[in-house]
């Protein structure tokens, strides 16, 4: 292809498409991906399933959460802004005396965390709640 | 093998059979995620904890997957039924291959 200016600035044009769209791009596949490989591409209602999270975390590095849910089997936790969106996947068994399990997780910065719980009858729900994070838990 | 891992476990000493108990669980672990970077600017490799189980007599309470976003020495809470008495079993499985563990007994009075 001879460089001529018009192709020189479809080039440019293209260029700065590829490199602008990536980061938004991926985080956002990432997600998805993980989300689908959690439910197998069945549709999310919403129902069943609680997520208490911090409205404003000073420190991203420990936000505490808990999830619960009547009938879940299994409950997957997402944070939509990190660099790897799971958290953590629990997993009741036959003793657990209520579906719900509360924790701490890292927070990158302000964002929406997801939780999605498969209930027993196989249907899946989500809740998310968005949280503020002041300093970011992901170090740089 | 990760330095100075040392599980922490809550369960109450005694319960009545058939009662529901919370249980808190604490281990200290770096929980080091892959993303941070030294002074040279290499990425530290990742070194996590990236299983949680939980079983009373052979008969799981809870199995939970970590994954990086979980903060450092991991924390969880959660309840548990007590249908007779006996053991609990913690296990923590490392990125590393080594399994950390710790029971707990229970009483019915």
């Amino acid at each position: 292809m001879e460089l001529t200016r018009r192709n020189a600035i479809i080039l440019g044009a293209g260029a700065l498409l590829v490199s602008g769209m990536p980061m938004r791009r991926s985080a956002a596949a990432t997600s998805e991906e993980a989300i689908a490989a959690f439910t197998g591409g069945a549709e999310i209602g919403s129902g069943d399933i609680e997520l208490i999270a911090p409205e404003i975390a000073e420190n991203g590095n420990t936000v505490p959460i808990e999830v619960s849910s009547g009938s879940a089997a299994e409950i997957l936790v997402l944070a939509m802004g990190n660099p790897t969106p799971n958290v953590a996947t629990f997993r009741f068994g036959k003793l657990a005396a209520s579906r719900a399990a509360s924790t701490r997780i890292r927070l990158a910065g302000t964002q929406d965390v997801v939780a999605i719980a498969k209930l027993d009858d196989g249907s899946f729900v989500q809740a998310s709640s968005t949280v503020k994070v002041t300093i970011g838990g992901c170090g740089g | 093998m990760a330095s100075g891992v040392k599980p922490r476990v809550k369960v109450p000493k005694k319960a009545a059979a058939g009662d529901t108990i919370t249980i808190k669980t604490l281990i200290s672990h770096k929980m080091e995620s892959g993303q941070r970077k030294d002074k040279e600017g290499n990425v530290i490799p990742r070194s996590i904890i990236n299983r949680f189980t939980c079983d009373f007599n052979g008969e799981n309470v809870i199995d939970v997957q970590l994954e990086p976003a979980i903060s450092t020495n991991p924390y969880f809470e959660f309840e548990a039924l007590v249908p007779e008495a006996g053991e609990f079993k913690f296990t923590w499985y490392d990125d590393d291959g080594s399994v950390y563990d710790t029971t707990k007994k229970i009483e019915i009075g």
